[in-house]
């Protein structure tokens, strides 16, 4: 996919303005949000879980390359084909040429973001293929011809007219004003397409090294389908995906849906070990996993390595106050929200993504969420360290910072000084309490809110005139 | 070299940056040997009387037969009941119980795009999500409970164990490596994707019915 993160400020900018995407963004982070914390409270030892997951994510990175061997000889016992992959191009070809030997014309596509990253649809398109996304809004993002917005929930940007008028105009059918007629009329058109389609290419939540299996997670049943009714099947994913353990995965599985949905559950947990087996009815033929390393192994010998725990569940975007507002296109590549923050600078590199990480408070609701406790604020810190260091940082910024400093090393200068400007604000401020217009550096700040304006006295002045009181 | 080659040297070059210490390697043996189970949540409840609460929760409709002989006349109940057509595929072991005598055509065979009740067994069921295993094989096709517009599956009593980490301990006891396809299924298939307005029937089955049975 291209990387757009650089126009992170004007793209946010004209997202606030978007009334339609400000009033989707509100509905879902209600509904996600809300939801989590229900079905979280349920757990007696959340805590102990999270920390738990943690360590096995931990544990299997440190020892990636034995998790890998071991599920790929258990894969290839059971009658995988096992592909590996260093580049965009080398998984996309790879997908070609299974496609082109099994003499596939159609192919059925369930949710995968290695595939986003890869820009898989369009390279299969181009190579005469067809290729129907199959997750409800995967299928409208399609149509639409978009990319997705949430890792979880792709289309969460579109409203229920968006999508009536979309279908109205793609399907040729009367405009539906109902999502749950919407929905069925998607059944409709895409179940046709499940029992005639040739390969069905799936995404891997997991990869399970104990036995060499593949795991999907959904709650629609496309992957079901897409796993069962294609003579072909090809599951796309990337290294850092490997769990030890079948246990292991019952462990990660109550958290992910918990975080990403509220779910105690999601409907359909799939996993595949194989092709289909002698005296099976149904399965594929033949099963193809191609492991993808773009950016991984850099990010695993970095500072930035915790941000491999990642289990794609989206929370940390839908507990986020800067995702909240401006939705996830702004960030300009496959992952929004704090972790997109840091895997997009992270792979791309970190001169293509300079807004990102600093397009954060901070305030660690992320951090907190996160169901596989990546220290998501230390990790954008850390990356503003980094730009600070390779001289990537505005001139604004850095002679702000050093104007600071310079004051900052000063006390008595930094004591004249904040009076003055405490004493300016509360004059600037007036009846309202509030500046409306800040000059040089402020305006960023100040074109879309208002900055309260400081009562006149300095913190130093109230507490030394506190400290006085309470002496006498 | 290959890229498989490439990839697995830079995973050891980055561990080996990142100071993990390599003495660990008898951890991975071991963790692959006997998988350890970590971090339970405290399950103080009746294995039966919580996964009946969450086929509830998850929009799963519940029955409860004594012996096999009853499941044509439950079958009957719940599809007259629900105004369904009374004509279903099924797993081989349902095919040689009275369908004719509840007036229900029953064919024993993978599902195809038109069936509309596809009847299912289960291997085993998870108290805790209110879940179904399934494994595929010869004797259980996965369309059957995937491609109809109902699905009804068999739980047996003794069969309904708290936990995945339980489930994952009786398939390895009891069936040794994994078939090709082991689904976990917690009720109707479902989607939000519009607007975060909940649907049932995304591509699946629109109505689970779960038949428990004590024999």
């Amino acid at each position: 996919m291209e990387l757009t993160s650089h126009q992170f400020k004007s793209v946010s900018s004209a997202k606030l303005k978007d009334v339609k995407l400000q009033k989707a963004l509100y509905q879902a982070k209600d509904g996600f949000v809300v939801s989590r914390a229900k079905v979280v409270a349920e757990l007696d030892n959340f805590e102990e879980i999270r920390q738990a997951a943690a360590d096995v994510r931990d544990h299997c990175l440190a020892h990636l390359d034995l998790y890998l061997e071991e599920w790929e000889k258990q894969a290839q016992a059971a009658g995988t084909i096992v592909h590996w992959a260093e580049s965009y191009e080398e998984l996309n070809a790879l997908v070609v040429k299974i496609a082109q030997d099994n003499k596939v014309k159609k192919i059925i596509k369930s949710k995968s973001m290695v595939g986003e990253e890869t820009g898989l649809n369009q390279y299969v398109e181009g190579h005469g293929i067809e290729v129907k996304e199959t997750d409800l809004g995967e299928y409208i993002i399609q149509q639409a011809d978009e990319h997705p917005s949430h890792i979880i929930a792709p289309a969460t940007h579109k409203s229920k007219d968006d999508v009536a008028d979309l279908f109205a105009e793609k399907h040729q059918r009367p405009r539906l004003d109902d999502a749950e007629k919407l929905t069925h009329e998607a059944r409709e058109i895409l179940r046709p397409h499940f029992l005639d389609a040739d390969m069905g290419i799936t995404g891997a939540n997991f990869m399970i090294a104990e036995t060499g299996s593949t795991v999907i997670v959904t709650n629609e049943g496309n992957g079901r389908m897409t796993t069962t009714m294609p003579r072909v099947h090809v599951a796309i994913s990337s290294i850092e995906k490997c769990l030890p353990t079948l246990d292991d995965f019952a462990l990660i599985m109550r958290l992910l849906p918990r975080s990403a949905t509220g779910q105690v559950i999601s409907n359909y947990v799939s996993m595949t070990t194989g092709p289909k087996r002698t005296g099976d009815k149904d399965g594929p033929g033949a099963f193809h996993v191609i492991i993808l390393d773009v950016g991984r192994t850099r990010v695993l010998g970095s500072e930035l390595r915790e941000a491999l725990r990642c289990i794609r569940c989206g929370a940390c975007m839908n507990h986020c106050p800067v995702y909240q507002n401006v939705g996830g296109h702004a960030y300009g590549w496959v992952y929004p929200g704090p972790i997109g923050s840091v895997l997009t600078p992270a792979y791309n590199g970190i001169e293509n993504a300079i807004d990102l990480p600093n397009a954060a408070t901070l305030c660690n609701q992320c951090g907190v969420v996160c169901p596989v406790k990546i220290p998501l604020p230390d990790l954008m810190r850390k990356l503003r360290e980094r730009q600070y260091e390779k001289n990537l940082k505005s001139s604004t910024e850095k002679w702000s910072l050093r104007f600071w400093a310079y004051l900052a090393l000063r006390p008595k200068l930094y004591s004249v000084v904040t009076r003055v400007m405490a004493r300016a604000g509360k004059v600037l401020g007036g009846d309202s309490r509030r500046i409306k217009r800040m000059l040089f550096a402020g305006q960023d700040w100040t074109r879309h809110r208002d900055l309260p304006a400081p009562r006149g006295r300095t913190f130093r002045d109230i507490y030394i005139n506190k400290n006085k009181t309470a002496n006498r | 070299m290959s890229a498989r080659e490439n990839i697995l040297a830079r995973i050891r070059a980055a561990n080996k940056t990142a100071n993990i210490d390599d003495v660990m390697d008898g951890a991975v043996a071991d963790r692959l040997g006997s998988p350890p189970i970590s971090a339970l949540p405290k399950l103080d409840w009746e294995s039966e009387v919580h996964f009946k609460l969450r086929c509830k929760e998850s929009a799963s409709s519940l029955d409860e037969i004594a012996r096999i002989e009853e499941l044509p006349s439950a079958v009957n109940r719940y599809l007259s009941k629900n105004v369904l057509p009374n004509k279903a595929v099924c797993w081989p072991e349902f095919l040689n119980l009275s369908w004719a005598a509840e007036g229900i055509q029953m064919e024993s065979r993978g599902a195809i795009g038109d069936d509309k009740v596809g009847l299912t067994g289960s291997y085993c069921a998870v108290a805790e999500t209110g879940t179904l295993v399934l494994l595929s094989g010869p004797d259980s096709h996965a369309t059957t409970s995937l491609l109809p517009e109902t699905h009804i599956a068999v739980v047996q009593r003794s069969r309904i164990v708290k936990t995945m980490e339980d489930a994952w301990r009786l398939i390895r006891g009891e069936v040794g490596s994994l078939p090709r396809q082991v689904n976990f299924i917690s009720g109707p298939s479902r989607t939000a994707d519009i607007e975060m307005t909940l649907v049932y029937g995304a591509h699946g089955p629109f109505r689970v019915h779960v038949i428990i049975i004590d024999q």
